[in-house]
């Protein structure tokens, strides 16, 4: 079972919630998908084993072949070739690798070659298989990445996924093809309002999901009160402590401090395992994925 | 006119509340909500929209079943797996256009992608621009960029001093346009590990852009010791602390009233947060009145 922990607004919980998860679960496969800004390995301490770069297509230009005639900047979406009367610019930074240069260069002048964006590190952390992606500073695109850790997924086990936050590519691409999402909101406006854009999204994936709200108490009902309009499942609520956001900020996972939080995920993982598996069973769609 | 960026690496360490507080001191400023895919600004300023404008962030393939052989050569060469038995997965599409052009029957048209919306609105702080980027949509940086060229047309024409952005979390495509060209940006962090991991990252990609930074602590006394880890590596990169601000759950409430945490009772809070804002602007404006001198 692959379930992804996303949230919208930032900063909601998403890493708590993924390691908590992770940590009641034991033996699993846990993979950071936050790729521009990584945060689990502070909680998990993995050890790591392995590094394997990531990179993606680039053309490569002959310009002694090359007699600007411009057809490879005409197709290119992404204004990442320009080409002038006796010179060819390429902006590695704006393409996205679809290869439409290559295959139209009437030269054949543009080769594929390829370029370095960032690096998947896999490692272990007890029982659990750690991986986290990162993507190099100054680079734009975080979607390579998580695709390439995604093809790493396991089917022996549980999986984890640790989403980065927003609605847009990444986290699409973090979430597609998980059995469940758990949504990590906080009990504010800002929360409710972001969590609204999560729920469309992953709507639109079609995939099941819950609630959960973290930092519970410090603000109003709205997100509760959205969750039953919506007859979407509230799976867990965290009540803020101070105890709980000191232990945060110095790398101990929720679990260790509060014990009863750590039974919590555990009826947490059990009731997401029942939950996919009736969708599985009975072809039934859950309620909440419509 | 100049641009100041809110950003954190992080999510939720405190942008939009900052960036709100700022729109209330500021006497001259547009506001800009560059958070295109979680915007939560409008929440505190309650925008009355002016303008709305449709974003085409990019084109979609559709396909004419009439010409088309299902012979699968656009699936074949589609490097985003976005044609699936030759039919079009939006979710997947990056608007490309090689199926198009290598569809032996012509049978793909390139269609312009809807992605979303901008807004010009009018608000108690001042002209306000924001958007919202279409559910599963591509392109954020982008539409972040629509917003900002927008943010800066109303500030020449309306004559303000200022263009204040409130940046996305993370690193990737929408932050690295909500900073570039920018005169500074302010970089919201608070005193976890993540935090700290996650803005020594962010100011890596401030340099490598070659924007100015300055830096504040948010919730500074969750974890005291982690403040002074912060303070002490951005000394030793040589950049400016411009506050921290203590931990009070008035700045949720505040929220909760729909106003920037200098709008309700607060002291603690609100006596920094205008601390914080007179270094910003006497770093911004001390730059122009050199180029004067």
């Amino acid at each position: 079972m692959i379930i992804s922990i996303a949230s919208g607004k930032g900063g909601t919980g998403k890493t708590t919630v993924a390691v908590g998860l992770a940590l009641s679960i034991g033996a699993s496969q846990f993979l950071d998908c936050d790729v521009e800004e990584p945060n689990a390995s502070l909680f998990l301490k993995p050890t790591i084993t392995g590094k394997t770069s990531v990179s993606v297509l680039e053309p490569w230009i002959d310009e002694s072949r090359c007699t600007y005639c411009g057809e490879c900047s005409r197709i290119c979406a992404y204004h990442a070739v320009a080409v002038f009367e006796k010179n060819i610019l390429l902006f590695s930074q704006l393409c996205h690798g679809c290869g439409g240069c290559i295959l139209v260069c009437p030269e054949k002048a543009i080769a594929e070659g390829k370029r370095n964006i960032g690096v998947i590190e896999e490692g272990t952390s007890n029982s659990i298989i750690f991986m986290q992606g990162i993507l190099n500073i100054g680079e734009h695109m975080a979607t390579p990445i998580i695709k390439d850790m995604k093809r790493l997924i396991r089917k022996d086990m549980d999986v984890i996924i640790d989403s980065p936050p927003g609605t847009s590519c990444p986290v699409i691409e973090s979430m597609k093809g998980s059995d469940f999402v758990c949504l990590v909101t906080e009990p504010t406006p800002f929360g409710l309002n972001d969590l609204k854009l999560a729920v469309e999204t992953v709507r639109e994936l079609n995939i099941p999901f819950g609630v959960i709200i973290n930092c519970d108490g410090i603000g109003d009902d709205g997100v509760r009160e959205y969750c039953q309009e919506e007859n979407i499942p509230l799976l867990l609520s965290i009540p803020w402590s101070r105890g709980v956001a000191e232990a945060y900020s110095r790398g101990v996972p929720a679990t260790e401090i509060d014990a009863a939080l750590k039974e919590q995920f555990n009826t947490l993982y059990r009731r997401i395992g029942s939950m996919v598996g009736i969708k599985k069973d009975s072809g039934l769609q859950l309620e909440a994925s419509r | 006119m100049k641009q100041l960026t809110i950003i954190s690496g992080k999510g939720g360490t405190g942008k939009t509340t900052v960036t709100a507080a700022f729109a209330h001191l500021a006497d001259n400023a547009v506001i800009a909500d560059c958070d295109v895919d979680a915007a939560d600004l409008h929440l505190i300023l309650t925008p009355d929209i002016i303008r709305q404008e449709p974003f085409y962030g990019g084109q979609l393939p559709s396909i004419d079943y009439e010409r088309c052989t299902q012979c699968g050569v656009c699936e074949q060469l589609c490097r985003f797996g976005a044609i699936q038995s030759v039919k079009v997965v939006p979710v997947s599409c990056e608007g490309c256009g090689v199926c198009a052009y290598v569809c032996p029957e012509q049978a793909i048209s390139m269609k312009e992608r809807l992605s979303g919306n901008w807004f010009l609105s009018e608000t108690r702080e001042g002209p306000m621009v924001h958007a919202r980027l279409g559910i599963a949509a591509e392109n954020s940086g982008k539409l972040v960029s629509v917003v900002r060229q927008q943010a800066k047309e109303v500030a020449e024409k309306e004559k303000k001093n200022l263009v204040i952005i409130d940046g996305p979390p993370g690193i990737g495509c929408p932050v690295i346009a909500s900073i570039g060209g920018v005169d500074l940006v302010l970089i919201v962090t608070e005193p976890t590990l993540s935090g700290l991991h996650d803005l020594k990252r962010i100011l890596e990609v401030a340099t490598h852009f070659n924007v100015p930074a300055m830096v504040c602590v948010n919730k500074c006394d969750i974890n005291a010791e982690n403040t002074r880890a912060i303070e002490a590596y951005c000394e030793g990169k040589g950049i400016a602390i411009a506050g921290s601000i203590p931990y009070a759950p008035e700045v949720t409430r505040a929220m909760l009233n729909r106003l920037s945490v200098v709008e309700y009772p607060c002291a603690e809070v609100t006596d920094e947060v205008k601390r914080i804002w007179r270094k910003v602007k006497e770093y911004i404006f001390a730059e122009s009145n050199n180029i004067y001198a």
